[in-house]
């Protein structure tokens, strides 16, 4: 890739130890399992999977709020250890996914968007009222709220909050966990509106978690699809919707239901299951529930292979195998 | 049309709730029937009135909440002066609902087995080993493998997925005659989503029943029903079957809806969305004229005048002060949602 990575993962892997119960050995869960991506400056990175896939661990390790078991991750060439907590604050901020518990509500509006400025000691108090309503203003919401509590807004205007407070110091890369998925759908394409021409206005690059396909479709210029902890596809957008070459990958896109009537129920073939992520099914993760296993899948991990400009991780694209067809 | 298939009738419903600061008014004038193995949808954004609508028909709303009824009939019977005992003769045997959370809705302290046979023990008069028989029956029905060691499972123990197949399963224990399933796939992953929706289908229509699916999502509709309402601040503001309703939107907030949601391969890409500007207006008090007409781009003088719902054929009906040609051709050059 010749863009500038921004961000970076190599083989990342963060395991949590639970508890199984007394007298029992603690098990380990592989939350993120390996995952090397590569995070372009300007770029839409769109990151799916289902709940417990991993996707949320892999967005708190990118956002320093926790360290990785092993592997590293560099922010403009740099291991991220050694930019320090605060330091990478300034340059990767947050949006979570839900406006409700994400904002301090004993806190004002202009109070929790200028936070940042004050943990930085940008600038003097003074400085800090004209532009946050600047901000609050470019994000759609009126600067009469400056000395509103959180419990007074609609969702909508609370997702604004969140919105201003993370790009009040001007980060680089923008993490948004869920951004929309706690709001109606009206407010949600006001939301994705704000997000687009923000970044095109302040240079962003975003890292966009969503379980809504038909929103990173929108919003992604690259899809990265994970699953038990491991990105199994990841392409640009247009190739990963209109060639999907995994099979999770293909069963994903066959579930978005499009308000499209007369098209009827997809039939995903997946089994029903998804498997206990602290008891992964040897081989390939996804084989059990896969509609095109075969007798390998069971027994050997598949390796990350290139097609075209997509990278997959199935048996399906091994070369030998290729050679054989 | 034949009456006997009509297994619910509801009109002019309207649910009033006193609250310290005044009174909320969360259904309005609400009309509708389901007739036996249909599926109509009640769509619309949080706080439109759908969940309260739904549990009006159960007769679960909560105590200080009036409801207030023209005529609310089920299966032949009325329910509106009905007494609790009759309800609780009704609820869960004809009549079942399917809650949003699988969660909260199952009891932690007792097994899955427990919960669904208790269904049928108090309403039919079944031995313990038949109802357990029909639990299994059902759990099979609706996907579960291993279905008798279910039983003895707690629902902590089962992932999301499972225990919406157990609500429903539950539900059906009885053989209802209409089901009422309140987002039942809002707390789960697309892929679970899709598997959950087409076996309600299935069911629905190996099973006979009437349907009422409450959701937010269009989708859902567009795949799942023959009918939607769509309802905003506490009405219906337009009703049709789900064809004509997407294919050709009369309600102004129907058309902006539709244009609110990306379609993968037809949406632009890096364009905006539509989106409809302003918020929903409070529900406290009397509310006059039409309830959109602060986000409406064709609102004009009239709009502040009461919107009755213009009929233009069975079941086909809009609530808003511009004619069918008008609001066609406002559909047309639907620009105006940016």
């Amino acid at each position: 890739m010749s863009a500038v990575s921004v961000l970076q993962t190599r083989d990342v892997r963060r395991t949590f130890m639970l508890n199984a119960g007394f007298f029992r050995a603690r098990r380990a869960l592989h939350a993120v399992n390996g995952v090397s991506l590569s995070v372009a400056k300007g770029e839409v990175l769109g990151l799916v999977g289902e709940s417990g896939c991993g996707k949320s661990t892999l967005a708190r390790m990118l956002l320093g709020l926790l360290a990785p078991t092993s592997g590293a991750i560099h922010f403009d060439g740099e291991p991220v250890e050694s930019i320090g907590r605060k330091a990478l604050a300034r340059r990767v901020q947050p949006i979570f996914q839900d406006p409700y518990s994400s904002l301090n509500p004993r806190k004002t509006v202009g109070s929790i968007i200028s936070l940042p400025l004050r943990v930085h000691g940008v600038g003097s108090s003074a400085e800090w009222r004209p532009r946050v309503e600047a901000l609050m203003d470019r994000v759609g919401l009126s600067p009469r709220l400056y000395r509103n509590y959180p419990n007074q807004l609609s969702g909508g205007q609370r997702q604004r909050v969140a919105i201003a407070r993370a790009l009040v110091m001007n980060p680089e890369v923008v993490i948004c966990d869920e951004p929309t998925s706690a709001l109606d759908v009206s407010v949600q394409s006001q939301i994705l509106n704000l997000l687009q021409d923000l970044q095109r206005e302040f240079d962003l690059t975003y890292v966009l978690i969503s379980h809504n396909l038909a929103v990173v479709q929108h919003m992604a210029t690259r899809v990265a699809v994970m699953y038990l902890g491991r990105i199994v596809e990841e392409a640009p957008t247009d190739e990963l919707f209109g060639q999907p070459r995994h099979p999770y990958t293909r069963a994903l896109l066959d579930s978005v239901l499009t308000p499209e009537p007369g098209l009827g129920l997809p039939e995903t073939n997946l089994g029903a299951a998804y498997p206990n992520p602290v008891d992964p099914p040897a081989g390939c993760t996804f084989h059990p529930r896969c509609p095109e296993c075969m007798s390998v899948c069971r027994t050997t991990p598949p390796v990350l292979t290139r097609q075209g400009e997509a990278l997959v991780e199935c048996h399906l694209y091994d070369s030998a195998r290729q050679e054989a067809v | 049309m034949n009456a006997a298939e009509t297994v619910l009738a509801v009109e002019r419903l309207d649910v009033e709730i006193p609250l310290a600061t005044g009174v909320l008014h969360p259904v309005r004038d609400v009309s509708f029937s389901v007739k036996r193995g249909e599926t109509l949808c009640l769509v619309g954004e949080s706080g439109c009135g759908k969940s309260l609508t739904a549990l009006s028909i159960m007769d679960l709303l909560p105590s200080r909440a009036q409801r207030r009824a023209d005529r609310l009939e089920f299966a032949g019977a009325n329910l509106l002066g009905a007494r609790e005992r009759r309800m609780a003769d009704i609820r869960g045997n004809q009549l079942a609902m399917v809650f949003q959370e699988p969660m909260t809705s199952l009891n932690p302290a007792y097994t899955i087995g427990n919960q669904m046979t208790e269904v049928l023990l108090r309403h039919r008069r079944v031995s313990a080993g038949e109802a357990r028989e029909r639990a299994i029956y059902l759990l099979e029905k609706v996907g579960i493998t291993a279905a008798e060691s279910r039983l003895r499972q707690y629902p902590h123990q089962l992932s999301g997925g499972l225990r919406q197949r157990i609500m429903i399963a539950m539900g059906l224990m009885c053989g209802p005659e209409l089901i009422i399933c309140d987002e039942p796939t809002t707390a789960l992953d697309v892929t679970i989503q899709a598997q959950i929706l087409s076996l309600l289908a299935g069911l629905q229509r190996e099973f006979h029943m009437g349907m009422i699916l409450i959701t937010h999502d269009l989708g859902i509709v567009a795949r799942v029903a023959q009918r939607v309402a769509v309802m905003y601040a506490g009405q219906i503001v337009e009703t049709g079957c789900v064809d004509e309703v997407f294919a050709a939107p009369l309600h102004p907030y129907t058309q902006g809806l539709l244009q609110c949601i990306p379609i993968p391969g037809k949406t632009p890409r890096g364009e905006h969305l539509g989106s409809i500007p302003g918020m929903v207006p409070s529900l406290m008090g009397t509310l006059r004229g039409c309830g959109f007409r602060e986000r409406c781009p064709y609102a004009f003088a009239d709009c502040a005048q009461d919107v009755p719902l213009v009929e233009l054929g069975p079941g086909r009906g809009y609530r808003c002060r511009l004619t069918p040609e008008q609001t066609g051709a406002n559909a047309a050059g639907a620009q105006v949602w940016t």
